[in-house]
C-alpha cells in the first residue's frame, strides 16, 4: 500500500469517529465541532515543538573541523612525497 | 608499536567497492584517497571514481594516484559531462567488483574514518544497508548556519510525519549497501539530488530490507561554499509529496 494510502485509511477512521461523536451527542455539539481544528492546531505545536527542541539538541562537532585540518595536513605531505599534486587550486 | 586488527576485519571475507562521484574534486579526491587507505589498511576494497568531465583535471590527478596506489584499487570510470548522482552510481555499480558497495561524497563532508564504523555494524548486525546519521548522540554538523540547521530540522520533522521512514537522516548519502540491495533499489529511484537519497532510503525501508545507522559527523564543505535557496526548499517539497504518493 502507498503511503498516501496508509494516511488517507487513518483519516477516513478519524474522521467516521468524528462523526459518530456528531451523532451519538456524548459531547456537547459545539465541542464537537470543534474537534477538527483541535486537532489540526495539536498537530501543528506538536511539529514546532519538535522542531525546537531537536535545533536546541543539534548535535555539532566544532572539533571535528580541526581533526580533519590535521588530517589534510598530514594527506598533503604524504601525496607530495609522492608524487602527486597538491598545489594551491 | 604493534597495531592490532579488529576482528570483524580479519576474518572478512567482502570485498567492498568504494563509489564516489566527483566533479572539479582535483584537491579533495586526493586527500579522500590518502584518507581511505589510512583508516581501512587491511580491508579488501576498491575506490571507483565517477567523474563527470571535469574541467579542473580532476582525472589526471586520479591517474597520479593510480601510480601510487595502484589501478587495481583505483578505477576512474569518467563520464563525459554533469550526468547526475543517480546515473553515477549506476555507472559505478557496472564497474563494482565488490559485494558491498559505500557511496559517500568526495569533498570530505564524509570522513573515511566512519568506513570500520560501518562495516563493523554491518557485520555485527547483518544489515543490508548502514546509513550514516549525522542528527543523534555521536554524530554532527559542523560549518552550518543557524537558518541552515533550522531548515534541516524543519524538513526533518516534516519529512519523518509525512513519510514514517525509519531512519533519521533521511538525505545523508554516506552509506554502505549490499551490493544486490542496491542494484535492486536503485532500480525504482527516479529523483535528483538529495531526493534521490531521500527515496533510496525510503524504498530501501518500504521494501523490508534491514536498515541499521551509525553516528557521522559531517564538516560542510571545507573547500567550497554551500547553498540552500528557496529553490532546494521548493524541490525538497515536491520530493515528499512525490516519495508519498509513490512508496
Amino acid at each position: 500500500m502507498k503511503h498516501i494510502a496508509k494516511i488517507m485509511a487513518f483519516l477516513m477512521a478519524v474522521t467516521a469517529v468524528w462523526i459518530s461523536l456528531l451523532q451519538t451527542k456524548m459531547i456537547p455539539q459545539s465541542h464537537t465541532w470543534l474537534l477538527p481544528l483541535y486537532f489540526i492546531v495539536s498537530l501543528g505545536c506538536y511539529g514546532l515543538l519538535m522542531v525546537g527542541v531537536g535545533l536546541m539538541q543539534f548535535p555539532t562537532c566544532p572539533q571535528e573541523a580541526v581533526l580533519l585540518q590535521q588530517d589534510v595536513i598530514e594527506a598533503k605531505q604524504f601525496l607530495k612525497h609522492n608524487g602527486v599534486d597538491v598545489g594551491t587550486d | 608499536m604493534l597495531r592490532q586488527t579488529p576482528v570483524f576485519i580479519l576474518q572478512n571475507k567482502n570485498r567492498y567497492s568504494i563509489i564516489v562521484p566527483t566533479y572539479n574534486e582535483r584537491l579533495n579526491i586526493a586527500l579522500l584517497v590518502f584518507l581511505v587507505f589510512k583508516h581501512i589498511p587491511d580491508v579488501d576494497f576498491e575506490i571507483i571514481i565517477v567523474d563527470d568531465g571535469s574541467p579542473d583535471g580532476t582525472q589526471d590527478i586520479v591517474k597520479q594516484l593510480q601510480q601510487v596506489y595502484g589501478d587495481d584499487r583505483i578505477l576512474l570510470r569518467a563520464r563525459p559531462k554533469k550526468l547526475g548522482l543517480g546515473t553515477a552510481y549506476i555507472h559505478g555499480l557496472k564497474h563494482a567488483s565488490g559485494n558491498f558497495v559505500v557511496i559517500m561524497d568526495a569533498d570530505l563532508s564524509h570522513h573515511p574514518k566512519y568506513l570500520p564504523h560501518f562495516i563493523k555494524k554491518q557485520v555485527e548486525t547483518g544489515a543490508d544497508i548502514v546509513t550514516g546519521t549525522r542528527y543523534v548522540t555521536g554524530g554532527g554538523v559542523h560549518g552550518w548556519t543557524l537558518m541552515r540547521k533550522l531548515t534541516s530540522r524543519g524538513a526533518n520533522v516534516l519529512a519523518h510525519t509525512l513519510l514514517w521512514p525509519g531512519v533519521s537522516d533521511l538525505t545523508g548519502s554516506f552509506r554502505l549497501y549490499k551490493k544486490s540491495a542496491l542494484e535492486d533499489i536503485i532500480s525504482s529511484c527516479v529523483s535528483k539530488g538529495y531526493v534521490f537519497q531521500m527515496e533510496m532510503i525510503v524504498r530501501a525501508s518500504r521494501k523490508g530490507y534491514h536498515i541499521e545507522e551509525v553516528p557521522i559527523t559531517f564538516v560542510d564543505r571545507v573547500y567550497g561554499s554551500s547553498k540552500l535557496g528557496g529553490s532546494e526548499i521548493v524541490e525538497y517539497l515536491k520530493g515528499l509529496v512525490y516519495l508519498l504518493f509513490t512508496t
